[in-house]
C-alpha cells in the first residue's frame, strides 16, 4: 500500500517537472527573453469536533501553475488551475499578450544565472507520517485535546472544538537559466478552542496548539487541551483599568507581532519606496541593545525553511539587527537592484504577479531572564496575551492596537484586563524593549519570546 | 447580459448534465447524509498594478473547481476537487459521504431553477474588457494623486477585477446559476517633509462593469482622497487616551456595525452559543435609534448577491430594530438545525471552502439628527471619518476599528487631526450608547473584504453619521478635565 503510494507520486513529480521545463521553453520560442514557472500541489486534511462528536471532516487536494514572463524589461504573469493542453496554452497566449502593456522597467528581470541554486543536505521538511493515522485516529486526536480541555474545570462549560489538521505540499520551480527545484513540505497540527463561562453569565475564550513538520513531534492532545483551558479560565472576570503609562510585558504569542513590525519596516518593497521608517538606517541604532533579529531560510526542520527561495535563489541566514543595530534589510532580487544591495534571498512568490518578500525562519534571539522574573520586577503594569486589530503604520510609526491580558501587581499577575488600547511610536518602542526573554519556541516560522517595552499608553477607563 | 451568456455553463463546457448531478448527488448520499450540494465555480481574474508610475505587474489567472458538501445532522463532510471529470468528482462525493455512517436513506428531489435576479446585470464583464483602458484608469490615477500636492512622493494605483460564474445543486432539488462580476481600484500615497510622513488610501467598486470607473467613481476621485489623507497626516497631532465622546462619519465607518454586532449575530455562533448576543432576541441591544439591516439584494454591491453560495436567494434581513434584537443572518445548516428562516447567507470563498453564515451587506438606518447638530453637541470628543479595519471577539463582545482620519472635537467644532488610534468597545452595549443618528446614511466605496475562519468574502457596510456617548479611544495623549493635554 505504501509503495504503490509512493511510486504513484514520483511519477507524478517527474510529470510536474517535465510540464514546468516545458512551459519555460515553449515562452522563450514565442519570443520571451526569460521565463518562470511554478506549480504548487498540495493535500489537506481536516477533523473537527464540537463537544464530543466530530462537527466537520473535510479532505481534498488540489494543484495550480503560474508564470511569468519578460520580453527585455516588460513582465507579465499569469495562473491557471487547468492542467489540459488548451489550459496549458492559454494560460502561455495570455501571458504573452498581457506582457504588452506593462511598462520597461530597468531594474525586473529573473535572477542571474550564477545566483541559482538549491541548498544541498536533509532539510527535514517532508514527513510521511502527518498522514499515517486512519481517520478514525485523527479524529480521535481532536477528540482529545477538546475532552482534556472540557475536563480541566467546570467552568468550562462550552468549546469550539478540537481540531487535527495535516497537510502537505510540493513546490516545483523552473526558469529559462536552467534551473529546475523542487521541495515537499508537510505539517500536521492539534488545537482545542474552549470557552469558560463566569457565575454572572459572561463568556472568555482562547486556544492553544501543537504544531509539527512531523506527527512524530506533535505534542500529546492532552497537553493542548490544558494548556487551551489554563490560558481560557484566566480571563474570567476581565475588567477594565484606568488609562495609565506602564510597564508593558509582551506573551510570546503576541510578542511575534513586534517582530512583523520589523519585518514590514525592513521589508525592501517599503524600503525603496519610502513607506517604512526604517528606510535608510542601515547601520544606526533602531532597536534597544538587547535586540538581535535573525531571519534564516536554513534551519533543519524550521517551519520557515526552505531550500530555495520564490526565485530559486539558494536560502541563507541574514542577521537584521544585532545588538539593536539596523544590519541588513530582507530583499528579493527586484528590491535589491532597486537598492543597490545584494538579494537576501526572500523572495516568495504565489502563482501571480511579481515575488514579494517573506521570511524564512525569522525570530528574536533569547535573552536572559525568565517571563517569571520579568514579571515579578515590574510593580504596576499590564501583561498582553491578545492584540486585536491591525493599528500599525510603518510609514509613521504611529502604533494603536486593542489588548487583553492580566494586570501586574507587585510583581505578580494579579487579575485578567480587557477592553483596553496599548499606544505608542514603534520607533520608540523598538528602542525601549528593555528586556527579552530566554523562552524562545518555533510555533511557527515567526517567534520571539517574552519581551518588556516601557513608555506604551494602556488606554482605558 | 452576462448571465445570458453564462447560463449552463459548466453543461456547455464540462458536459454537465441533470442525470451527472443527481449520480453526484447520490454518491455523497450513500452512506446515509441528509443532505448534499456540489458547488462548481470557474473565476477568470485579471490584476493590473502602477508603481512609480509604471505598469509594473499585470497578471491574469482562471481557477476552477467542485465542491461537495455531506450534512448529516449536526455533521458536515466536505472535499473539492480542481479537475472536473466525473471520475474526480465522484470521488470527493464518496469521500465527503463518509462524514455519516449508515444505509442510503435520503434520495435527490427534482432540480427546481427560481426564476433569476439580476441586481449587477452588465453587457460585457470587466475581466473581458479591453486591458489599454484598465492600463488608462491607472495612469490617470496617478497622475492626479503626484498633481495634488508637491509632498505627495509616492504612488501606487492597483486594478483588479473577475466574473465568478457558479452552479449550486442540492439534494432538495436547489439549482441555481449565477455570475457574478466584481471590479476594485485602489489608490495609495505617500505623503513627506523634511520632519514628518503621512499616507492615505482610497478605493472602491463593485459588481459593476469598467465604465463604472469612466463615470460614477473616477480614478480622479480615488486618487485625490488618497493624497487628501496623506498629506492631512502631515499635521496630525497626538490622538487622546481613555473614555470619551466619540462622532463617526457616515459610510465606511460602519465597519463598527460588522464588528460590533454583525458577526456575533452569524447563527452558527448562536446556535452553538459561542456569541456574546446569544439568547438575546427580543431584548434591547441598542437604542431605540438603532435600526440595523443586512441587505444583499441592493443592485452592483459588492456585498450583494443573486443567491448565496448555497443556491439560496438573498434578502434584505433586519437585525436590530428601534433597538431591539430581531434576528439572525442564517444559511440552511444552521436554519435547519435552530428551526429558523433561512436569510440566504450562506456564504464561501471558493470551491474549497464550506458555506456558513456571512454578512452582505450590513447598514442602520439614517434616523432625523442633522450632521451639524451632532458635532454641535459634543464639547470634548474626537470625529472619526475613515478605518482601517477591525477584529471582534465575538465570545466576550470585545471589538476593535482603527481610525485611519479623525479629528478632535473641542467645544462642538471640528478642530485639529489626530494620529490613528484604535477604537475598542464591547458589542452588545456600544450601541446602547448611540444617541444621536444623523439623516445622511451612506454606504462604503465598495472595498470590504470580511475574513472569518480563513475564509474572506467581500462585503459591503454603511451608517449615517452617529454619535456614542463613551468609547475607548486608544491615543498617547492624557486627557485632562476640560481638554486634551498634547
Amino acid at each position: 500500500m505504501t509503495t504503490a503510494l509512493e511510486n504513484n507520486e514520483t511519477k507524478i513529480a517527474l510529470n510536474l517537472k517535465e510540464i514546468v521545463g516545458d512551459v519555460v521553453s515553449r515562452a522563450m520560442k514565442a519570443g520571451a527573453s526569460a521565463a518562470e514557472c511554478v506549480v504548487r500541489e498540495g493535500d489537506e486534511f481536516s477533523a473537527v469536533v464540537r463537544l464530543g462528536q466530530v462537527e466537520t471532516l473535510k479532505e481534498s487536494g488540489s494543484r495550480a501553475i503560474g508564470l511569468r514572463v519578460f520580453f527585455g524589461q516588460r513582465a507579465a504573469s499569469t495562473h491557471s488551475s487547468d492542467f489540459s493542453a488548451e489550459g496549458l496554452d492559454r494560460m502561455l497566449k495570455s501571458a504573452l499578450e498581457l506582457a504588452k502593456i506593462t511598462s520597461e522597467d530597468p531594474f525586473g528581470g529573473i535572477p542571474e544565472a550564477g545566483m541559482l541554486g538549491s541548498l544541498k543536505g536533509e532539510l527535514d521538511l517532508f514527513h510521511q507520517d502527518v498522514y499515517s493515522l486512519p481517520s478514525a485516529e485523527r479524529i480521535d486526536y481532536a477528540r482529545r485535546a477538546e475532552k482534556a480541555a472540557l475536563d480541566s474545570d467546570p467552568r468550562i462549560k462550552n468549546s469550539e472544538g478540537g481540531s487535527f489538521d495535516a497537510a502537505s505540499g510540493r513546490k516545483v520551480l523552473a526558469n529559462s537559466h536552467g534551473f529546475v527545484g523542487e521541495y515537499r513540505r508537510s505539517y500536521c497540527s492539534v488545537a482545542a478552542v474552549p470557552i469558560a463561562q463566569d457565575e454572572s453569565g459572561l463568556m472568555q475564550r482562547d486556544y492553544w496548539y501543537s504544531v509539527a513538520r512531523s506527527l512524530a513531534k506533535l505534542e500529546s492532545a492532552e497537553s493542548v487541551g490544558k494548556e487551551a483551558a489554563r490560558r481560557t479560565l484566566r480571563r474570567l472576570g476581565a475588567r477594565k483599568v484606568k488609562t495609565a503609562q506602564v510597564p508593558v510585558v509582551l506573551d510570546p504569542m503576541v510578542s511575534s507581532s513586534m517582530l512583523e513590525h520589523i519585518f514590514e519596516g525592513v521589508n525592501g518593497d517599503s524600503v525603496y519606496r519610502g513607506a517604512s521608517f526604517l528606510a535608510g538606517k542601515l547601520g544606526e541604532q533602531i532597536a534597544a541593545k538587547n535586540v538581535t533579529v535573525i531571519d534564516d531560510g536554513t534551519i533543519v526542520g524550521g517551519f520557515g525553511t526552505t531550500p530555495f527561495d520564490g526565485e530559486g535563489i539558494p536560502t541563507r541566514r541574514t542577521v537584521v539587527i544585532e545588538n539593536g543595530i539596523l544590519k541588513s534589510y530582507l530583499l528579493n532580487t527586484y528590491t535589491a537592484k532597486k537598492l543597490k544591495l545584494e538579494t537576501t534571498a526572500n523572495a516568495s512568490r504565489g502563482l501571480a504577479g511579481t515575488p514579494g518578500i517573506g521570511p524564512g525562519n525569522y525570530f528574536l534571539e533569547r535573552g536572559q531572564k525568565s517571563p517569571k522574573e520579568m514579571i515579578g520586577a515590574i510593580k504596576d503594569g499590564l501583561y498582553v496575551t491578545e492584540f486585536l486589530g491591525h493599528g500599525a503604520n510603518l510609514v509613521t510609526g504611529d502604533y494603536s492596537r486593542g489588548a487583553s491580558g492580566m494586570w501586574i501587581v507587585n510583581g505578580e499577575l494579579a487579575y485578567p484586563v480587557e477592553e483596553i488600547t496599548v499606544a505608542g511610536n514603534l520607533k520608540e518602542m523598538f528602542l525601549n524593549i528593555s528586556e527579552v526573554g530566554s523562552d524562545l519556541e518555533f510555533r511557527g516560522s515567526v517567534a520571539a519570546p517574552t519581551i518588556r517595552i516601557d513608555g506604551l499608553t494602556v488606554g482605558g477607563e | 447580459m452576462v448571465t445570458n451568456h453564462q447560463e449552463h455553463f459548466f453543461f456547455e463546457h464540462y458536459g454537465l448534465t441533470n442525470n451527472a448531478l443527481e449520480t453526484y448527488l447520490g454518491a455523497a448520499l450513500s452512506a446515509g447524509g441528509d443532505y448534499a450540494d456540489l458547488y462548481f465555480e470557474y473565476l477568470t481574474s485579471t490584476s493590473l498594478s502602477m508603481d512609480e508610475s509604471l505598469i509594473k505587474s499585470a497578471s491574469q489567472g482562471i481557477s476552477g473547481g467542485c465542491g461537495v458538501r455531506v450534512v448529516s445532522g449536526e455533521r458536515t463532510g466536505y472535499a473539492y476537487t480542481d479537475d472536473l471529470s466525473p471520475q474526480r468528482i465522484l470521488h470527493a462525493a464518496r469521500t465527503a459521504a463518509l462524514i455519516a455512517s449508515a444505509p442510503s436513506k435520503t434520495t435527490v428531489a427534482g432540480f427546481q431553477q427560481k426564476p433569476a435576479r439580476s441586481l449587477y446585470p452588465v453587457s460585457l464583464a470587466s475581466v473581458d474588457a479591453e486591458l489599454t483602458s484598465k492600463v488608462e484608469l491607472l495612469m490617470r490615477a496617478d497622475r492626479t494623486a503626484r498633481e495634488y500636492d508637491p509632498r505627495i512622493r509616492e504612488v501606487r494605483a492597483n486594478y483588479s477585477d473577475e466574473l465568478r460564474t457558479i452552479l449550486v445543486v442540492g439534494s432538495d432539488g436547489t439549482f441555481a446559476e449565477d455570475s457574478q462580476p466584481m471590479a476594485r481600484m485602489n489608490v495609495s500615497s505617500i505623503a513627506k517633509t523634511e520632519t514628518t510622513s503621512g499616507r492615505g488610501s482610497a478605493g472602491g467598486g463593485g459588481r459593476v462593469a469598467l465604465d463604472f470607473f469612466f463615470g460614477e467613481k473616477t480614478p480622479e476621485f480615488f486618487a485625490k482622497e488618497a493624497a487628501r489623507q496623506a498629506v492631512l497626516q502631515l499635521d496630525a497631532r497626538e490622538a487622546p487616551a481613555g473614555d470619551m465622546e466619540v462622532v463617526l462619519g457616515p459610510g465606511w465607518p460602519g465597519v463598527l456595525l460588522h464588528e460590533a454586532v454583525g458577526h456575533g449575530l452569524e447563527a452558527d455562533f448562536n446556535r452553538k452559543k459561542t456569541s456574546a448576543f446569544a439568547g438575546l432576541i427580543g431584548k434591547r441591544v441598542a437604542s431605540e435609534k438603532c435600526t440595523v439591516v443586512d441587505n444583499g439584494t441592493m443592485p452592483w454591491r459588492r456585498g450583494s448577491l443573486n443567491v448565496d453560495d448555497e443556491g439560496h436567494p438573498t434578502q434584505e434581513t433586519v437585525l436590530i430594530e428601534n433597538g431591539i434584537l430581531k434576528g439572525y443572518l442564517s444559511d440552511k445548516l444552521s436554519s435547519r438545525l435552530m428551526g429558523l428562516a433561512n436569510t440566504g447567507n450562506g456564504r464561501r470563498e471558493s470551491y474549497e471552502h464550506i458555506p456558513m453564515p456571512r454578512m452582505t451587506n450590513t447598514y442602520m438606518l439614517a434616523g432625523e439628527d442633522d450632521p451639524g447638530d451632532i458635532i454641535r453637541s459634543v464639547k470634548n470628543g474626537i470625529y472619526a471619518v475613515n478605518f482601517g479595519g477591525g477584529q471582534v471577539d465575538i465570545t466576550n463582545g470585545k471589538f476593535v476599528f482603527s481610525a485611519s482620519e479623525a479629528y478632535l472635537i473641542e467645544d462642538g467644532k471640528v478642530t485639529a487631526p489626530i494620529k490613528g488610534a484604535t477604537l475598542i468597545g464591547n458589542g452588545p452595549d456600544v450601541l446602547t450608547r448611540v444617541s444621536m443618528v444623523g439623516n445622511d446614511l451612506k454606504l462604503d466605496e465598495g472595498v470590504g473584504t470580511c475574513g472569518k475562519d480563513g475564509q474572506a468574502v467581500p462585503v459591503g457596510v454603511g451608517i449615517p453619521t452617529l454619535k456614542i456617548d463613551r468609547m475607548t479611544v486608544g491615543g498617547t495623549a492624557r486627557k485632562e478635565p476640560g481638554g486634551f493635554m498634547q
